[in-house]
């Protein structure tokens, strides 16, 4: 369980997160959804320690963030941080190893090379496995990234706006795939998403953010109401039943 | 004992299994039949003294080779680009300017009697020191490419105009201590501070080795590297105080060479065809003693000293530099 207590993030005088309070409870996905400069990438980010808090702690199961050795910390948590641009020269495969340094600190072992297949597999990467990364479109990219972020094999996913860059194929495809770890693997995933619908089709809860403040947190279906979206993104969105999903028509 | 034998064995074992690209073998005969000519060619007269000589020599032209080598790799590494590097930044410029304050407070004389440890001992310490105090903020807030060449700049011009403004204040005997330190010269090296700096540089290469894997992780970038573990803050500190220690191991010997890192570790990422540092460690080290010993050795014994090797490392780096930024800014 992740648990945030009394949370306020301001980056240089500007306040971004303003007294949050949150639990986030072990297993299943969870969507952060809000409109630009709500503060949800600030928060995963909080999270994830890539930025120091201002006020109030955050817990991983036992471990306060910012206290925490960071090597253990990336052994239970692993973050992809929004599109930042891969220096050098890396093959596919090199990038998705990258995921297994915190277990091994630089001799990789079997258990590793394991993983990282799995990964590669899983991820539908091994058809491209040899190629450099600054060779990929951006979707293949999004993909070693999102792999090498399973390959870490922590309990906790945490995943800023993934679908960026990938067409209506692969950013279905990278929901499932991400349905199937917390289903099968028993992973925990926070990510950040765009697109409200696709949190309703593959999140088990929500956590609607606006302003730097948590508007609702909950099962899917109770927060993808018009009630609650039109005090989210500040105008009437309808919400129709779709296959059992709560399908927002956000853009009538 | 055996533990030693053990970890000794491991580090070869290391550098053997980097060793398997065949450009790296190229590379390390380069290097040594560039040692070999720089030790025997015209030897003549008394062949203990000559021979001495030369062999401080070499270790001195070696030790800076080196220190230039994972200085540059390390700053491009933290800072995740391939085209600054401390020199282009100002830090040898810094040290320059620390040399022209002390002329100024101590005289010409008052410089020269400094005991060679404790004066370099000094330095190390501040130049690391300004290099994290200076540096770290910067980092901190960006590690965009042109924010960072433009504050490197405003630096460097900053500590020259500093410096000569203050070598316009003194005596014209101390300005010729001043301009001894200010200009690259790989003929007359300051000997008496090798021994220093020798292991200062020893004991940066085996942290840099130790740490490869780590570094691996830093070319991935800030946010990345915290995800999988590593104290990025720490490590930045520690590494900038490192290159600034190895910027001052380099320019007190031979004085500041702007472009040579810059080249040296353009040269290895070709050759060596990857950027895990196992590899670029040790090829552009060997880039390094190829083109500082087997340079001096060619423009020494056969061109007649006609070009001082400074200058002609500036030219070839200077051209390496354009062509890297613009080949940059057209990808």
């Amino acid at each position: 369980m992740i648990r945030i207590d009394n949370v306020s993030v301001s980056l240089s005088g500007t306040s971004i997160l303003e007294d949050i309070n949150l639990e986030l409870p072990r297993g299943g996905i969870t969507a952060l959804i809000g409109p630009n400069g709500a503060g949800k990438s600030t928060l995963l980010s909080a999270i994830a320690r890539l930025l120091p808090l201002t006020a109030g702690s955050i817990t991983l199961d036992t471990l306060e963030v910012a206290h925490a050795p960071s090597s253990e910390l990336a052994r239970r948590m692993a973050i992809m941080p929004q599109d930042n641009v891969v220096a050098g020269r890396l093959r596919v495969k090199e990038l998705v190893q990258f995921g297994r340094f915190p277990h091994h600190r630089g001799r990789a072992g079997p258990e590793d090379h394991n993983a990282v297949r799995e990964a590669l597999q899983l991820f539908d990467l091994e058809s491209i496995e040899e190629r450099f990364i600054d060779t990929l479109s951006g979707g293949q990219r999004q993909r070693a990234r999102a792999a090498m972020c399973y390959s870490q094999g922590t309990d906790y996913l945490l995943l800023d706006e993934p679908l960026n860059n990938l067409d209506i194929f692969y950013a279905r495809e990278l929901m499932r795939t991400l349905r199937r770890v917390a289903d099968h693997a028993g992973r925990t995933i926070i990510i950040v998403l765009h697109d409200l619908n696709h949190a309703s089709a593959h999140a088990d809860r929500i956590v609607a953010m606006r302003e730097g403040k948590i508007v609702a947190d909950g099962p899917t279906q109770s927060v993808i109401t018009p009630n609650i979206l039109k005090s989210v993104f500040g105008y009437e969105i309808d919400v129709k039943t779709i296959a059992g999903k709560p399908i927002s028509l956000h853009f009538l | 004992m055996l533990l030693v034998q053990l970890r000794f064995w491991l580090y070869f074992s290391a550098v053997h299994s980097a060793m398997r690209n065949v450009n790296l073998i190229l590379l390390a005969s380069l290097a040594l039949v560039s040692i070999v000519l720089f030790l025997s060619v015209n030897l003549r007269g008394n062949l203990q003294f000559v021979l001495e000589l030369r062999v401080v020599k070499l270790v001195a032209l070696v030790q800076v080779a080196v220190a230039v080598a994972i200085s540059t790799i390390v700053f491009q590494t933290i800072t995740t680009n391939r085209i600054l590097t401390p020199s282009i930044m100002g830090m040898d410029a810094l040290f320059v300017l620390i040399q022209t304050v002390l002329v100024f407070f101590l005289g010409g004389l008052g410089f020269a009697a400094l005991n060679s440890t404790y004066k370099s001992l000094a330095e190390v310490i501040l130049m690391s020191a300004l290099a994290c105090g200076l540096f770290l903020p910067i980092l901190r807030h960006t590690t965009a490419m042109t924010l960072m060449l433009l504050g490197g700049i405003v630096l460097g011009v900053l500590f020259r105009s500093l410096s000569s403004l203050i070598s316009r204040l003194i005596d014209p005997n101390d300005f010729a201590v001043v301009q001894s330190v200010s200009y690259a010269d790989f003929n007359t090296i300051e000997s008496n501070f090798l021994p220093p700096f020798l292991i200062l540089t020893l004991v940066a290469l085996l942290v840099c080795w130790k740490l490869r894997h780590v570094l691996d992780v830093f070319l991935l970038g800030r946010e990345t590297a915290i995800g999988l573990g590593v104290n990025w803050e720490l490590y930045a500190v520690g590494l900038l105080a490192l290159i600034g220690a190895l910027v001052a191991a380099s320019t007190a010997l031979v004085g500041p060479v702007t472009f040579l890192g810059l080249l040296v570790v353009a040269l290895a990422e070709r050759i060596v065809g990857t950027q895990r540092h196992s590899q670029m460690f040790i090829g552009a080290c060997l880039v390094s003693i190829t083109l500082l010993v087997g340079g001096q050795t060619l423009l020494s014994h056969v061109f007649y000293n006609a070009v001082p090797l400074g200058i002609l490392i500036e030219f070839v780096g200077g051209i390496a530099f354009l062509y890297l930024l613009f080949s940059r800014m057209r990808a």
